[in-house]
């Protein structure tokens, strides 16, 4: 598998100020693969997107995409890199300055230069993809939730990158949407030969569509496997995170240092 | 590239700009003298200009034929030179005389000329030969007033006994 | 002891802030002339942003102007009046204009009214995390934003002043000619005669190009560096009024010791 992979990271360490995110993290992505990363929320999930597409950089370890260290490439380098990288936000991102078509037309007209006649023709395919089509006039004002989501993602797969990396592509769809949606990733892993990332919650759809999953925890790896691995892994962190309990190893509350009680105030209460 | 009402109105905004801009130089600033080669220079000197500022008018007869561009002291004689930047339109013979005048009592100050009789006319960077000086009014009153003293102190001593 | 400290040491930290965020700001500056080439070649893009800071503050510059000419012709006419050259009127009200006035109150009005509105979108689009999604498309956002509205503004500027200025001498010949009654030949000879193209027509223009690329820059700078909350927005939105007309005055005072 490392001889093709195509995003390594390699003892990544980071940290934000001297709050440590990330510690000694090691994962690999071949060429061509889609791959899941879970994990609680706040556990670093977003961070490692941000260094793979070089938003934050790594105090330890590499980043290697292509073989190239994200952290220390020109910005020229940087620039190339991401030019063939797509990238949903978690929060969508949407231009809100812009019409729903200029926001998918924003990257093909930045970076191309085809007649509008062909823009129009590749806009109207990229909405008709993410099933909304006839939304073109909208300003993301007046989108839903989970429709301002879908327009971002048309417009992060606008130019067909070789690199996608998915901020949650399911949270706010509706059932029916999220299986387009899941369907779609898939296809343009296979059809365009796209390696992607894909940080998400919904275990169960995920396990259908990707070929690796990466569970991060406390800052660290905490399990890995294909699928099937997971599905019948014995391990308590997966376990949890596949059937969804609330205890368990990995734990629900942000660490504090202090009791509930304690914080309101009332004593004689040790938790 | 489709047009569109934004284009429009950054349009209609420029022009107004531009049309503002032309109303301010041609109808608020009087762009007529000063512009290129349609003016000519002449040198003055004067013992004392007095309150004569660079930018002053030039007139004869109360029309203004131009401005004054440069106040500077000659050194060798220690007089003072002021350059006339004239409308090429109004000529003046060899002998015109040139004097710094008052608008007023108080008023600013100017350059009058007197036109001659001479049939040949000042070229450019000629100097006028004939000036004279402003009127200062500090050394007026001064001069007033000493004389004024003197005559006190020869009527005083009559007045005492 | 502390609390006598506390002060100056507060005091410390605001003038290294001040000198840190000059620093920033003129290499801001930089950035944004180094990038500019997208929105000249683009100008598509420019347009936009001249009719968002220039067009949408005609209004509120042609009102203005009007007033403060008419002021200026009841005000002018009063004091000159009492030394028996209310002709000078025509004089007075342009050269007040196209000296000072209308270069510095345009520029005010366009630091409120655009200035502040140019730092509150940047903001809020850091702080949506627009920014941050454009360089991710290999989209430098200083070329794609920032420079584009900063060239709007330094082109808006002077047409709006000279704008000003034509309203504000409009608005002093109604008060004086219409209203007062003095000659209206008077009232326009005087003018010709005092102003000049160069020393006051063209100074007051110069002038009110410098304001625009100040204003802007600040309006700009502000909202790139605004800290992502809403609040900082807010702040950073006032922070670009109060800066804006400090600024202005002063570079006035050292544009005017130049020109005059
Ligand atoms: N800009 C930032 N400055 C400081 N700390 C940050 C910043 N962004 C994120 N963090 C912290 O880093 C940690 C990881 O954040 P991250 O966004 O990677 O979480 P996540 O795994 O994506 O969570 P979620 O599933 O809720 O999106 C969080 O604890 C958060 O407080
Ligand atoms: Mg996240």
């Amino acid at each position: 598998m490392s001889s093709d992979s195509f995003i390594e990271l390699k003892n990544v360490s980071f940290a934000y100020g001297d709050r440590p995110i990330l510690q000694d993290i090691s994962l690999t992505i071949a060429r061509g693969k889609l791959v899941a990363i879970m994990g609680g929320s706040g556990s670093g999930k977003t961070t490692l997107l941000r260094l793979i597409s070089g938003q934050v950089l790594a105090q330890k370890g590499q980043v290697l995409v292509n073989g190239q260290d994200v952290g220390r490439m020109s910005s020229r380098d940087l620039y190339q890199h991401r030019r063939r990288m797509g990238m949903l936000f978690q929060f969508g991102a949407l231009f809100t300055d812009l019409s729903v078509f200029d926001n998918v037309a924003f990257p093909i007209r930045e970076h191309t230069r085809l007649p509008e006649s062909l823009i129009r023709d590749l806009v109207l395919m990229k909405l008709n993809a993410v099933g909304l089509r006839g939304t073109e006039a909208l300003m993301p004002a007046e989108l839903s939730g989970g429709m301002a989501r879908r327009i971002a993602l048309a417009r992060a797969i606008a130019l067909d990158p070789q690199i996608m990396l998915y901020d949650e592509p399911f949270t706010g769809l509706d059932p029916i949407s999220l299986g387009t949606i899941a369907l779609l990733i898939k296809k343009l892993n296979d059809a365009l030969g796209t390696s992607a990332v894909m940080v998400t919650h919904d275990v169960h759809k995920s396990l259908e569509i990707v070929d690796h999953v990466y569970f991060v925890a406390g800052g660290k790896i905490a399990a890995e496997g294909t699928p099937d691995e997971v599905r019948h892994s014995s391990s308590p962190w997966v376990q949890q995170f596949v059937q969804g309990e609330a205890d368990g190893p990995v734990h629900f509350a942000y660490p504090a240092t202090d009791s509930l009680a304690q914080a309101f105030g009332i004593k004689g209460e040790t938790a | 590239m489709k047009r569109s009402t934004i284009d429009l109105w950054v349009g209609l905004f420029v022009a107004i700009g531009i049309a503002a801009m032309t109303f301010l130089s041609l109808k608020v600033a009087n762009l007529t003298p000063q512009s290129g080669s349609e003016t000519y220079m002449l040198t003055a000197d004067f013992d004392n200009i007095g309150g004569l500022k660079v930018k002053a008018p030039v007139k004869s007869s109360g029309v203004v034929v131009g401005r004054v561009t440069k106040i500077e002291l000659d050194t060798k004689r220690y007089v003072a030179r002021a350059t006339l930047t004239l409308d090429k339109q109004y000529q003046f013979s060899r002998d015109t005389s040139a004097e710094i005048l008052t608008a007023g009592l108080l008023g600013e100050q100017y350059i009058g000329l007197v036109q001659g009789g001479d049939p040949d006319n000042l070229a450019s960077g000629d100097r006028i030969s004939l000036t004279s000086s402003a009127l200062v009014l500090e050394q007026l009153i001064g001069k007033f007033m000493t004389s004024f003293a003197e005559k006190g102190t020869q009527d005083a001593p009559a007045k005492t006994e | 002891m502390n609390a006598l400290l506390a002060p100056i040491r507060r005091l410390g930290a605001l003038s290294i802030n001040a000198i840190w965020r000059l620093g920033f700001i003129s290499r801001f500056f930089v950035a944004i002339l180094l990038n500019s080439g997208q929105s000249l070649l683009r100008f598509r893009l420019t347009i936009r942003e001249v009719y968002f800071a220039g067009v949408l503050s005609l209004i509120i510059i042609i009102v203005s102007g009007l007033f403060v000419g008419m002021v200026l012709g009841l005000q002018g006419y009063n004091t000159l009046a009492r030394f028996g050259s209310a002709d000078a009127l025509g004089a007075l009200v342009a050269l007040s204009l196209l000296r000072e006035l209308g270069p510095v109150l345009a520029a005010l009005l366009f630091a409120s009214r655009s200035g502040s509105a140019m730092t509150a979108e940047i903001g809020l689009m850091k702080a949506t995390e627009q920014l941050e999604a454009m360089s991710v498309m290999a989209v430098n956002p200083i070329a794609r934003v920032v420079a584009p509205r900063f060239w709007a503004g330094v082109i808006s500027m002077p047409i709006l002043a000279a704008l000003f200025n034509v309203m504000g001498i409009f608005g002093g010949y109604l008060v004086g000619v219409e209203m007062i009654g003095l000659d209206a030949g008077t009232f326009w000879s005087q003018m010709q005669n005092n102003v000049d193209l160069h020393y006051d027509v063209v100074n007051g223009l110069i002038k009110s190009l410098f304001f625009g690329m100040a204003v802007t820059l600040i309006a700009v700078f502000e909202g790139y560096d605004a800290t992502p909350t809403a609040a900082g927005v807010s702040s950073a939105t006032t922070r670009t009024v109060v800066t804006s007309a400090l600024v202005i005055l002063a570079l006035d005072f050292v544009l005017t010791a130049f020109m005059f």
